[in-house]
């Protein structure tokens, strides 16, 4: 175990010198952060005064080797837009990512899995057809899209005249498709709860969870589709092995086979393939943050790459790199109790 | 203990009451700007945000009206003591957010302070100093004469010299300007102005509450809290207003216009603006451009009306110069002049018939539809056989491409900072010297030291008649010479529920005066 750990956290280096290396590496693409720095009207004097002091005049070399420097004490420079340091920064966005995580991991879980292994049991049934049809649409549509229609139909509300009013049944209809509206559109709302460090939380108040109900949704909406296809297939391909006919010709009850024997199996694929997305989901929050204003490490993200913060650039890819880490080194960890046929490396079979 | 308590709420109460009678200002609006301020040091990046923030918690010396005239502020009244001398008179009583009363020292501290900004040195540049007469006068003095002295004067907003002076506890001085890295000015605020900031997280939200010893008992404004939130998506901060999330947007993206004039809980507001958008045609890189026939029918063979029209929705003026209406040097005669066979008459009468291939580059998130602008205008130029390969950039990559003059043709977009038209020569058809600054943004390389001389003249005539037709003819020579392309002035945009009159407090620069705003 103690191996495998050591293992981990030196990959874990690894992976945060290579990006930090091409984080670098890119920033002459990324251009000009003092563009964003001072006004137009400000000389060439003036600005090349500030890049000195910046010291953005040095070769690339002497700038990493500073910068790297200053990193094995853990200290990854100072934002140029917040005046802030890195760390500092994105520990005050993170908290509003991992909510929006948790709450689209909430929603996944717990509809995928009913859902997935509904269609196993009952690939035939209607409602698995139109489980099935639905996520395919859910799957082709880009998270952006589904975004802006659920704001429109959620948040401003959609008025449906479609069908003649005069009649009962128009007059249900067009009531039925038109939608009222009032959710929150933006933001995470005024009422935040402390709860440690930098962590403020919308789990606790009603219009912090009002808030989280569109963001979470439409980052859910691109990783529900995929789970219940996954769970669904690996279901049917256990109910078809040699275990669960030999419990099923022992007579045990359709639910002990369903849910105990089968789902465990089903589920160790179904680990792996989550731990993997749930760091990508990381990432396609940039969207969704973007969509929503959602203040976390997303948004924090795409305006420090239009702003060219360069400092704070390389520290958030180099979270991100630790956080795909400790995510696939937690997903192995998980795996070894559900599945005690795997060993990890280092451990003693 | 049910009594202990009823007595103290009722102490509350009463504590509370006067308060309450004083500032009538009770309501709340709710706002969402494409950015919030990046500090609370107004002296630290001269920008929009910035403008915007100085209105809300500070308050200029005078400000310009919605048709650019001037109104007194801190300063009761002016006079004219010689060429280069303003004598000021300041309002006595005025109050700071810190309880400190405002006088003259305060003054001079800022105008020092100004003189010493990176970003707002240039425009101080022709005054000498400032001479304090006594608490409630005191006297600007300039080089030379100089006509904009007032203009200027708008930027000069009071700092409390007692708040900004000394040292932080650890040992840093308190009136540092800081790019970058934490100074004590830029998290914290003391002004006259309407509003004080009551909290502020960088990037997502500033709260802001009414100042409650505000100086301008006159003033409408009856908003006693503002929550800014930055929503940088165009179609989310849209959305915002339409949901009923916020009451109050800025800007409103042309494709949305439509949308929000038709929803009848909203009302939009769109003016003329005075950010010029325009094309340079770089001489030192293609020998064709130093031909003023060549440059003619390019002016020639593009449509403003018709980028006005289709790309940018009506939502932009045409221009055929840098001037907008209202400044000095607008010259009214001169309107554009698409006429694509005149243009291929003075290719041909150049020696271009074939024409030629060049270069074109511009931003495509710096200003509205930019990029869809620059491929119009490069389809424009096909039809008088100039083929042009075009590639646009992230403003943050086109900067420095901007500052190589790493294209042809290279679009900018031009706000001046003093209102005024010289200051669009100076920056963008001074010839280029790198000692001096002048035609910092000149990426057509054009010189014409006549031009520039009759703008150094205008420059120091304080006689605002002989000045505008001074500028005016420099517009029309421009003109004729056809020294760089201008396309259009970009529209301004602001939308409001219905029960936020919005009306009264905007204006062409785009700082509301929001102080004055009224909520039904």
């Amino acid at each position: 175990m103690l191996a495998f750990l050591v293992q981990r956290i030196s990959q874990a280096l690894l992976v945060m010198f290579v990006i930090s290396v091409i984080a670098f590496a890119i920033q002459d693409g990324l251009g000009d952060p003092l563009q964003e720095m001072v006004g137009m009207s400000v000389s060439e004097e003036e600005r090349e005064a500030i890049r000195e002091e910046l010291g953005l005049n040095d070769p690339m070399v002497v700038q990493y080797l500073r910068f790297a420097g200053n990193a094995l004490q853990g200290d990854l420079g100072n934002s140029y837009f917040y005046s802030k340091p890195t760390l500092e920064v994105i520990a005050e966005h993170l908290p509003a990512t991992l909510e929006l995580v948790i709450g689209a991991s909430l929603i996944i879980v717990f509809l995928s899995v009913p859902i997935g292994v509904y269609a196993a049991i009952r690939p035939q049934a209607w409602l698995s057809k139109f489980f099935m049809g639905v996520s395919t649409v859910g799957i082709s549509i880009p998270v952006f899209l589904t975004a802006i229609v659920l704001i429109q139909l959620f948040s401003i509300g959609v008025r449906v005249e479609w069908f003649p009013a005069d009649t009962g049944w128009g007059q249900w209809l067009n009531g039925f498709f038109t939608t009222e509206g009032g959710l929150p559109s933006y933001g995470r709302g005024d009422e935040l709860t402390h709860l440690f460090g930098t962590w403020e939380s919308g789990f606790f108040t009603g219009t912090g969870l009002m808030h989280l109900v569109l963001p979470c949704v439409s980052l859910a909406s691109i990783m529900l589709p995929l789970f219940i296809r996954l769970i669904r297939a690996e279901m049917m391909e256990v109910l078809q092995s040699d275990y669960i006919r030999y419990a099923r010709a022992k007579g045990l009850g359709a639910g002990r086979i369903n849910f105990l024997h089968a789902l465990k199996n089903t589920m160790l694929p179904v680990i792996t393939v989550g731990g993997v997305q749930i760091g990508i989901m990381v990432a396609y929050t940039i969207l969704t943050e973007t969509v929503f204003q959602w203040p976390g490490v997303g948004l924090m993200f795409l305006e420090a790459i239009t702003r060219s913060d360069i400092p704070l650039i390389v520290a958030y890819l180099m979270v991100v790199g630790l956080i795909f880490v400790i995510t696939n080194t937690v997903v192995d960890l998980v795996y070894g109790l559900v599945n005690p046929t795997v060993k990890l490396t280092g451990k003693k079979a | 203990m049910k009594k202990l308590i009823a007595a103290f709420v009722g102490s509350m109460a009463l504590a509370a009451a006067p308060v309450a009678l004083s500032a009538e200002a009770t309501k709340e609006l709710k706002m969402a700007y494409d950015a919030d301020p990046v500090t609370l040091d107004i002296h630290e990046q001269l920008s929009g945000g910035i403008l915007q923030l100085s209105h809300m918690t500070f308050d200029p010396l005078l400000r310009w009206t919605q048709d650019l005239g001037f109104e007194p502020r801190l300063a009761e009244s002016w006079e004219r003591i010689d060429e280069n001398t303003m004598r000021f008179k300041l309002r006595e009583g005025v109050k700071f957010h810190s309880g400190n009363e405002l006088t003259t020292a305060d003054v001079k501290f800022t105008f020092d302070r100004l003189k010493e900004s990176q970003d707002f040195k240039a425009i101080f540049k022709p005054f000498s100093g400032i001479n304090v007469i006594d608490d409630y006068t005191f006297e600007l003095v300039t080089s030379e004469p100089y006509p904009l002295l007032l203009n200027t004067a708008t930027y000069i907003f009071p700092l409390d010299s007692e708040f900004y002076s000394g040292q932080t506890e650890d040992g840093k001085d308190k009136s540092a300007i800081l790019k970058h890295g934490n100074s004590f000015a830029s998290e914290n605020l003391s002004g006259t102005g309407p509003y004080t900031v009551a909290e502020r997280k960088q990037g997502v939200r500033v709260e802001f509450e009414r100042f409650d010893d505000y100086w301008d008992s006159e003033s409408p404004g009856n908003v006693g809290k503002i929550v800014l939130t930055p929503i940088k998506e165009n179609a989310t901060r849209v959305s915002a207003l339409l949901s009923g999330g916020v009451d109050f947007i800025a800007p409103v993206p042309p494709n949305d216009l439509e949308r929000i004039k038709r929803d009848n809980s909203t009302n939009l507001v769109t003016m003329s603006g005075t950010r010029i958008i325009l094309f340079h045609m770089n001489q030192e890189r293609v020998e064709a451009f130093k031909n003023p026939k060549v440059r003619q029918a390019i002016a020639y063979a593009i449509n403003q009306e018709g980028i006005a029209a289709k790309i940018m929705k009506g939502f932009a003026t045409p221009a055929a110069q840098m001037s907008p209406a209202g400044y000095q040097g607008h010259n009214e005669s001169l309107t554009p002049r698409f006429d694509v066979a005149r243009a291929k008459e003075l290719m041909k009468e150049a020696g271009y018939e074939d024409g030629f291939t060049i270069t074109m580059m511009a931003p495509n998130n710096r200003y509205v539809n930019d990029d869809k602008i620059a491929q119009a205008v490069a389809a424009m130029l096909a039809r008088i056989n100039i083929k042009v390969d075009l590639k646009t950039l992230p403003k943050a990559q086109y900067w420095p491409e901007y500052d190589n003059r790493a294209a042809d043709m290279m679009m900018i977009g031009w706000h001046a900072d003093t209102e005024d038209s010289a200051n669009f020569y100076e920056f963008l058809t001074f010839c280029p010297d790198a000692d001096s600054g002048a035609g910092q943004y000149n990426a057509g390389n054009y010189c014409n030291p006549e031009i520039d001389a009759l703008v150094e003249k205008a420059n120091v005539e304080t006689d605002l008649d002989k000045r505008a037709a001074m500028l005016k003819d420099v517009e029309q020579r421009l003109y004729d010479d056809a020294a760089f392309i201008p396309l259009h002035w970009q529209d301004l945009a602001w939308a409001a529920k219905q029960n936020v009159k919005i009306e009264p407090v905007l204006n062409v620069m785009n700082f509301p005066y929001l102080g004055d705003l009224v909520v039904e």
